[in-house]
Parts: C-alpha cells; structure tokens; sequence
C-alpha cells in the first residue's frame, strides 16, 4: 500500500524534505534547595537532527524516557525548545511568536497515546472533532457540521455517534474520535505518539490501517512514535533509533530491520520476542546489562557506553556524531568512523578524510 | 510435562461473576486447566478476556461484593481451595502460591524497604526469626539479579528502577520457595531490553528452582519464548489449548488464527496490510447461551449463537491434556 503512493518511492529518491529538524535540544531544567536554584538539567533530546520527507512515515522507536516523546512535542512546540530549528512547511515553527504559530497550527496536528486522558469527558464528539474548525475558522455551525460528519466517515466513526461523549466509546473508537480531531484543519504532518500503545492487540491492527488509508487519502506525512518494534517495521519507510536524547541510527525500514548498525539498534531488536516457538527459542539474544543511565547524568562519550556489549576506549571519552557511514544510514557510533589513534579526539564522517579536519567533538 | 505426573493445581470448571447494576457480569466462565509440576503454562488473551479475574479467582484476591466465585473447584495439595477458611487460604498465598503483578511500582509499598517486604512473608509464613529472615532477603535477591544484595535490602521501592523493582517482586513471590508462580502480565509495563532480562533470568530460575508457573500475557511473541503450553481466553473462556509449537504451527480456533495473523513480524515477509479482528470484545453480560467470537467470527454459522461450543480434543488426547479448541466448526471439514 504504501508503495503504491506516487509521492515516495521508499529511500532510493529522496523527495522534498516536509519537517527538517537541526539540533534540536530540549533540557528540562532541574532545581534543588531552598533556594531552587538551577542546578543541572534532564537532557531529554540532546541535539538531534533528520528530515522527513513530504508524504513519509518516519518511525522514532526507543524505550522509556529516551526522550522520543518529548520530540514530538517541541516538533509541535507543545514544549518550547532549548536550541536547534524545526522547519515545517519552510515555517521555522522554533522561533515562531504566539500568533503567528497559532497560524500555522492547523498544518500541524498530533494523535496522542491515552485517547481516554486526550479526550474531554464533558465535550461530545461532534464538540471534540469540531473544536479545532471553531478555534480557526469562522464557518457557521452548518458548514462546519457536515466537515465532521465527513471526518466521522473517514475514520469510520458512524454519524449516529456524534452527540455521545468519550466515555461511551471503547479505547480503538476513542482513537479514531482524537485522530478526527488531528484531521479536521487538513493538516500536512501529524506526529503520531504511541497511538497504539494502549489497546489491545486485534484492536492496533485496525486503527493502523486506519492510519495508512489516511496518508494515502489525503498525502499525510507522520511521525510515528512507538517502542512496538514490529508494528513500526510495518508501518514506517525510515526509522530513527533513539537513545538517552540522541539518535544511534537513522536508516531506512529494510535496512535497519535487515542489519542493524548501531550496536543499541542491534540489543533493541534481538530483544523483542518472536512469535514463533521455533525462532525465539533458537535466537542469539543480546542481553543488555543494566539500566538506561539518567538522562539528567548522562555518560561522558557516548551515551550508550555503559551498556554497550562492543565498548572500545574511545567510546568512553569522546561522544560519536551521527554520519552518514552507509548510502541512506546514519549511524552515529565510533564502529563505524575512521579513527585515527593519535588524534584520539577525531571523529567524523567516514567520507571526511581530510587531514585538516582537526575538529574535536565538545 | 510428562503425562501421568499429578498436577500441582488443578482447576476444574470455575466460574465467577461480578455483580454490577447493570446486571450480572460473567467475567469467568467454567474454566478447566492444570499445571503440571515444574511446567509452564501461558495463558493469552485481550484485556476482558477473563485472563488476570481466573487466576485471582484462584486464591481468593477478588473483593466479594461485587465478586462472586460461583462454581468451580480449584485443587492444590489435595485441597479444594475454594472450600478453605480466609485463615487457611491466607497461609497458600504466599506460602505456596507466589504472585507477581503486572505494575511492580503499585504492587510494593513505597514506605517500607524492599528488605522488609522480602522478608514479610519469611517471618509469617516460615516462621524464621529477623535474623534469619535477613539472610534468606539477601541470597533471595542475589538470586534475582541484584547487584550489592546486602546493603540493597535497606533501600526503599522508589531507588529501584522498574526492571529492578520487577526483580524484587519476583525474589518476593519466591520467598517461601512456592509449587506455583503465578505472573500476571509480569513483563508488560517493562522496555523490551528489560523484558528480555527478566525473561532470562525466569528460564534460569526455572532450572534452578523447578517450580511451575503461570504466565499470563497479551504479547503472544513472549509466550512463544517461553511456555510449554498455551491456553488462549477469550470472552471469558476458554477457546484453545495446546502445547506451544502446536498451537503457534497449528493454530485451531478462528480466534486464535486472526490474532497470530494481526501482529506483524519482525523478521518475515511484510505485509502491505496487517489482518483485522473486526468489531470490539463482546460484553459479557448474562449467562453466554452462544460462541462469544461470533459477531467477528469469519466462519461462524447458525449454530454458533444457538450453542456455546465445549471444549473438544483434536488430536484424540483427553481435553486439556493434548490440544483442544472451543469451536463448531471444523477447518478440515471446511477445506474439503
């Protein structure tokens, strides 16, 4: 399905890039004592960049507080980011003032994971998918009646339903309601955040075929963000790995899921379980020792060097970049970069070999 | 899994309903099944299925009102479980039924040390003196995977990570050395790094200790990782039983097909289009007359709503003791 959507072809032509995301950083800021005085931060996303392409479902995976959340968020500047640029559309929507990002709000919409806590328990749903129509426009009550019922129809959502309230609706039908209300101003991005995560297995299957009619219907591009390894494979044309706020590796669905790079990618694959006897009782596991550090203490060098089964010295003193070490891969690991063992501090792309290149990473 | 051996617990068609003011829930329906010494069963199924409500039902952990144990018995030890005192039940739990719970933030008490909860049931249940309820902690936690064992038993819930307070909880249900492990969704609320962790480390307690566990999941790839056998609920039922790679490699009931075919793989062929359950989970409202799969069965017919289908062997072994489905119909009958 997805491939026969004539705005992408996969990774082999890259198209218009729709979001261009460039080190972003969002810190949460810690303060402790009397005085609350500002004493560190959770480095929640610590300098990311990607693109996504106009009509592309990127996949942002990764476990529990590695921060995929929170760049949804500041994608949509639900958080006001620390540093770094977010360009949707040719809007820097990073450096936008209240108004104007209100204007470029219905280009911009997001479904989130609790559709039971997204949803306001007094507000029916004709209120709920109508609320975003009656915040930016000016349409009478008629016009903008016949839009939900016409969003009621794409998500299948029958239009008896539409003077009910959330509560009388099941946790799959309370997510068609919320991805409604995304759709109601046509927007161009979506950032989808854990979506799924919270129905049942027969009940995922079909709000993720929802999702993809969707973005064939009306060329949606999403950000999907998920820690479901395989629905991601499903449903994703690149994905992003994150770990502790950074990206390990960004490559295209065959090609990560195929051979993974970076060695997290690799621990965070053979780690979900098969549904097959035979397979999952005969697969080499990589079994990761320990805890995710605290993003508010991360690691010198590379965050991922406190776990990582193939440390080497370098890893532990000088933080990796994200480059570009396959054609469509990006991996940021020491594995993969040309180190030169008397400049210990260099780092960089495998392409870049010019001596002059004496940059050291902070 | 050796045929012949006496079950450790044997639960034979137990039935509970909850009381509600809509009228009478049937959240358990005559559900059947044993567990043979050191074996491990899995049991799978969508929330509502009945899966957690059955084995609480077990020992006596359901508020009555509005819970209401109706029918059933329920043998360990030569005990009907369900006949005993509070007293006596209360000795089982724990002393011979461990329980570890989906959410292991909830499931500790934040204001006591994890030493303390650890060593709770030793001194109740086993009679062992502070002292030796203290040693018995540490080795407990050591045996789960906890580093510095010792000195962790004076720290409290919340300085424990949610992979670590999972193996707390399981160094808890192990205190007493129990027959059987019953874990409700143990690994659900974990990171798959995690996950994969406390699964390791369940195969090598197995080894270790021999004690049979019930695994109760919705994740049928981690089911596939380690049971022996598999029962699938659905509707508070029942549908499908089997050892593991029969089910997974022969899967009987409509239920159980669509959900193997709902989740998409990791490794295989990639589907342009995942396979849907139409419609929701049904209510389970009254006494079932009929199928409970029926409204987003493919294959249902008349008699499905007419009769609620009885578990019946396939492959000639007595229900439950070789694969068996809840089903009317018949795919062989249907392919010819």
């Amino acid at each position: 399905m997805l491939d026969a959507r004539p705005t992408t072809s996969g990774t082999a032509k890259p198209t218009k890039a729709l979001v261009q995301v460039r080190d972003l950083k969002m810190y949460f800021p810690i303060h402790t004592g009397l005085l609350r005085r500002h004493t560190g931060d959770v480095k929640a996303v610590d300098g990311i960049t990607f693109d996504i392409n106009e009509g592309e479902t990127l996949g942002l995976v990764g476990e529990s507080g590695c921060g995929k959340s929170t760049v949804g968020r500041a994608l949509l500047r639900l958080y006001e980011p620390t540093a770094g640029s977010v360009v949707i559309g040719g809007v820097d929507v990073a450096s936008l003032d209240a108004e104007a990002l209100r204007k470029t709000r219905p280009q911009m919409q997001m479904v989130f994971q609790d559709p039971q806590a997204s949803l306001n328990p007094r507000m029916s749903l004709a209120d709920i998918i109508g609320e975003p129509l009656t915040e930016h426009t000016d349409w009478d009550s008629a016009r903008k009646l016949a839009r939900i019922y016409e969003l009621m129809d794409a998500v299948g959502l029958n239009r008896r339903f539409a003077n009910r309230f959330p509560h009388e609706f099941s946790g799959g039908q309370r997510q068609r309601i919320g991805i409604a209300r995304a759709l109601a101003l046509k927007p161009r991005f979506i950032v989808c955040d854990e979506p799924i995560a919270a129905l049942d297995v027969s009940i995922q299957a079909q709000v993720v075929n929802l999702l993809e009619d969707l973005q064939e219907e009306f060329g949606l591009t999403y950000l999907f963000i998920s820690h479901d390894l395989s629905m991601v494979r499903h449903i994703a044309d690149r994905v992003a790995v994150m770990y502790l706020g950074r990206i390990a590796e960004l490559s295209s669905r065959d090609d990560l899921y195929a051979r993974p790079l970076h060695p997290y990618a690799e621990a965070l694959l053979s780690a979900v379980p098969e549904p097959d006897p035979n397979l999952s009782r005969s697969k080499e596991r990589i079994i990761l020792q320990g805890d995710v550090p605290s993003p508010a203490n991360p690691p010198k060098g590379c965050n991922f060097c406190t776990r990582c089964p193939r440390v080497m010295p370098i890893c532990r003193e000088v933080k990796p970049d994200l480059a570009e070490v396959e054609p469509g891969r990006m991996v940021a690991c020491h594995l993969y970069t040309e180190i030169n063992p008397n400049v210990a501090g260099r780092t960089g792309p495998a392409e870049v070999k010019e001596p002059t290149n004496k940059e050291t990473v902070k | 899994m050796a045929d012949g051996a006496a079950p450790v617990l044997d639960v034979r068609g137990l039935k509970t309903v909850f009381r509600t003011r809509g009228g009478e829930v049937h959240a358990v329906n005559s559900v059947s099944f044993h567990l043979d010494p050191g074996e491990l069963l899995g049991v799978v199924g969508e929330s509502g299925s009945g899966k957690s409500v059955t084995m609480m039902s077990l020992i006596g952990l359901l508020p009555s009102p509005p819970a209401d144990v109706r029918e059933g018995q329920v043998f360990l030890d030569g005990r009907d479980l369900l006949k005993i005192s509070a007293d006596e039940l209360r000795d089982v739990r724990g002393a011979k039924i461990g329980f570890v719970f989906q959410d292991p933030m909830t499931s500790l008490n934040p204001v006591f040390t994890v030493g303390n909860q650890i060593m709770e049931p030793l001194v109740r249940h086993m009679g062992l003196t502070k002292k030796q309820a203290r040693t018995r902690a540490a080795e407990l936690l050591a045996l789960v995977g906890i580093p510095d064992a010792e000195k962790r038993l004076d720290a409290y819930p919340h300085q424990f990570s949610g992979g670590m307070r999972q193996r707390v909880m399981i160094a808890i249900a192990l205190a007493c050395d129990p027959d059987v492990l019953i874990a409700d969704e143990p690994t659900t609320a974990l990171d798959v790094t995690i996950q994969a962790q406390i699964l390791e480390l369940v195969k090598g307690l197995r080894q270790k200790l021999g004690m049979a566990i019930v695994w109760i999941t919705h994740d049928l790839g981690v089911i596939a990782g380690i049971a022996d056998r598999v029962m699938v609920m659905y509707g508070g039922q029942v549908v499908e039983q089997a050892p593991v790679k029969e089910l997974f490699a022969n899967p009987r009931h409509p239920y159980t097909r669509a959900l193997l075919k709902t989740i998409p793989s990791l490794t295989g062929e990639r589907e342009s289009r995942l396979q849907v359950i139409e419609g929701q989970p049904p209510i389970l409202s009254g006494a079932p007359t009929a199928c409970p799969f029926r409204a987003r069965c493919a294959h249902a017919f008349d008699r499905c709503s007419a009769e609620n289908p009885l578990r019946r062997a396939v492959d000639g072994k007595p229900v439950g003791r070789g694969h068996d489905v809840a089903c009317h119909w018949d795919p062989e009958a249907a392919h010819a």
